[in-house]
């Protein structure tokens, strides 16, 4: 679960990262206000993406007038996709150095691992290999101020900056280890004479540590569909194509996504219902499927805990309640075959034994190639 | 031969009394697994198929000996089982949940490193010495003996061409989940590298998929390391950028990630990647 800027300040100032003063506003009127008792301000749109900058949405302005002006614009305005809801007003603070600072999970080492770099406020991509100063650290040791002393200095922070940087690190891992934390990371980390201030922050929570997380703020950014997957424990993304895909399994989904796009069609979804799901968690999945309007339906199925009976049934009782009048193409491999087939049968459905071939006549029905039965 | 576990590897079920631990203690005896005992706090002295039941892994070990477990415990207790085990000295810790917190999983790393033990997953579906030894929750039938060792990142994508091997009369050795989460015990790197050193493994199956950097490091060590042929399936070529694609560590971040990235690696470290399913036991056939 990725944070809006405002949520990752208002945990960094909990867990005593210095940041600027500033404040979440939702209309023109408050922006105003705002910038009326800070002085100047910086005006910033409150979007998940990280391409703000470039999209426009971040404004200096001078006078409170301003700030009305550029907020009216800014919440108007779209990123990534996004509808801008709500703004950050903040004091403009004099920067001398831009640093960059973050820890996340590294999978490689199975450790936390701390990112440092004195070329902060650029986009991370853009540092030069060499540029990023990495630490992995034990985690059983934790975080020691010499590690934050020794990337202070190499960074060639010099006095008593190293310490405060020592100590803001710490500070920063306590509060990654404490929010179950994928990322945290404040880019640029400024430096304004002996300060540091977090400027920006990009915060990510574990989505499996969010039911130990109850103090944290939520933030919704999945659409209707994915939301009502989750509700249903099903892993399901929108993909906006005319093929409804489901299947059993992460990796056969993606490879059934994979050759639905090799012949030239486009998937609807993607949609794991896992293994083992009986005939009630596999009908509600289908359900799900068939809300994204698709022209046809295509489930591949390799039955090993999943049973190919109990989704062949699952799929009856659905089309028994609701009218399917498209083109539906399964493949059923596995445990109880044989029934399932029987089952989808009698419902005027042949099933396939290869997924290729399965797939290939799902993007032949999608293209029009192929009569609808 | 095999790898990691064999005909005479004693195995531990925690989690065994419930639904999942139990349907899947049957499937593991019926295919021969050496289960000596499982484990659920609180139901010590009732049987699972059989197997008697303890209160706690140090219990079990009290009255028999085990080398491997394998974890049905609940991922918001998972880590707590994956300590116990780890704690109680046992080498070969299989862990099935999925959704286990990041931060925990590190956790289980870091000791079971300390310890000398190895994880398997977690989100795995375990691993399976064929006709010797299963610990795991794959389906038995299609797991027969051969020449082919097998690594993957997902499950039934794994079954699908460990059945098409099947299907042309190719058997495996040892085939290795190595589970779908960012962090996992098990890599690329290790399975290889101990298949490296098993005679009877001819060829090698890698089953990767998009996100992380696991088949580029994999990639980088097989041009120096690994002496037989190796094929590879990568699963996510269509996969948008930004979406975890049913695994926690199947997401394309940035320019990181990409099918194009690690087929280029694995390409120029000289294995083949096959484009579909279906090419992959013609490709072993051509390497054998």
């Amino acid at each position: 679960m990725k944070l809006y800027e405002y949520m990752g300040k208002d945990l960094f100032a909990h867990y005593g990262v210095k940041v600027e003063l500033s404040r979440m506003v939702k209309t023109p009127a408050e922006a105003r206000s705002a910038a009326e008792e800070m002085g100047p301000v910086v005006v910033k749109a409150q979007v998940l993406s990280g391409k703000r900058g470039k999209a426009g949405v971040i404004s200096i302005v001078d006078s409170p007038d301003e700030a009305y002006r550029e907020a009216e614009r800014i919440l108007q305005q779209e990123v990534d996709g996004e509808q801008v809801k709500c703004l950050l007003v903040s004091q403009k603070v004099i920067i001398h150095q831009e640093l960059y600072l973050a820890i996340t999970v590294d999978g490689k080492s199975r450790r936390p691992i701390i990112l440092a770099s004195s070329h902060g406020g650029m986009d991370v991509e853009e540092v030069p290999e060499g540029g990023m100063i990495k630490w992995p650290l034990d985690i059983s040791m934790g975080y020691l101020p010499f590690m934050g002393r020794e990337i202070g200095f190499r960074m060639g922070l010099q006095g008593a900056l190293v310490h405060r940087f020592s100590d803001l690190l710490g500070k920063l891992y306590h509060m990654f280890r404490a929010t179950d934390a994928e990322l945290v990371e404040i880019n640029p980390l400024a430096v304004c004479g002996e300060e540091l201030i977090a400027i920006d922050s990009k915060v990510n929570i574990d989505d499996d540590a969010l039911q130990r997380q109850p103090e944290l703020p939520r933030v919704q950014e999945k659409t209707a569909l994915e939301k009502k997957a989750q509700e249903m424990d099903i892993a399901y993304v929108d993909l906006g194509g005319d093929i409804a895909v489901m299947a059993n399994g992460a990796g056969i989904t993606m490879a059934t996504l994979d050759l639905v796009q090799y012949n030239g069609g486009t998937p609807a979804n993607f949609l794991d219902f896992g293994g083992g799901a009986g005939v009630e968690k596999t009908s509600q999945a289908m359900e799900l499927m068939l809300g994204t309007n698709p022209k046809v339906i295509l489930v591949n199925i390799f039955g090993g805990i999943t049973r190919c009976d109990d989704v062949a049934r699952a799929f009856a009782s659905v089309k028994e309640n609701k009218d399917i009048n498209i083109p539906v193409f399964f493949r059923l491999v596995g445990t109880n075959e044989d029934e399932g087939r029987q089952v989808l049968r009698e419902i005027g459905i042949e099933a396939y034994s290869s997924m290729e071939e399965a797939v290939r006549r799902a993007v032949e029905a999608s293209i029009g190639k192929e009569e609808v039965n | 031969m095999s790898i990691y576990i064999n005909e005479n590897t004693r195995v531990l079920v925690q989690g065994i009394t419930g639904n999942q631990g139990s349907f899947h203690t049957r499937q593991m005896l019926a295919y021969g697994t050496g289960i000596v005992a499982g484990v659920s706090p609180g139901k010590e002295g009732q049987q699972v198929e059989g197997v008697p039941v303890y209160n706690s892994v140090f219990a079990a070990l009290r009255k028999h000996e085990a080398e491997a477990t394998i974890l049905f415990t609940p991922a918001p207790y998972a880590r707590d089982a994956a300590l116990e085990a780890i704690e109680a000295g046992i080498k070969i810790i299989v862990m099935i949940p999925e959704n286990i917190p990041l931060h925990d999983a590190m956790e289980i790393m870091h000791f079971a490193h300390s310890r000398e033990a190895v994880i398997v997953g977690p989100n795995t579906f375990g691993l399976v010495s064929s006709g010797k030894c299963k610990i795991g929750i794959m389906p038995n039938r299609i797991f027969n003996p051969g020449p082919v060792g097998v690594v993957s990142r997902s499950g039934t994508l794994c079954y699908e061409i460990v059945d098409r091997l099947a299907e042309n009369g190719l058997g495996t050795t040892t085939v290795v989940g190595l589970g779908g989460d960012r962090i996992v015990g098990l890599d690329f790197i290790e399975v290889l590298t101990k298949f490296s050193q098993d005679p009877e493994t001819k060829a090698v199956v890698m089953v990767g998929e998009i996100g992380g950097s696991a088949e580029e490091e994999a990639a980088a060590f097989i041009e120096n390391n690994i002496s037989q042929p190796v094929v590879a399936f990568l699963a996510g070529k269509s996969a948008p950028p930004g979406k975890r694609m049913g695994h926690a560590g199947a997401i394309i971040e940035g320019s990181r990630g990409t099918y194009d990235s690690k087929v280029e690696a694995l390409v120029s470290c000289g294995a083949r990647v096959a484009e579909l399913p279906s090419e992959i036991p013609e490709l072993i056939k051509q390497v054998l």
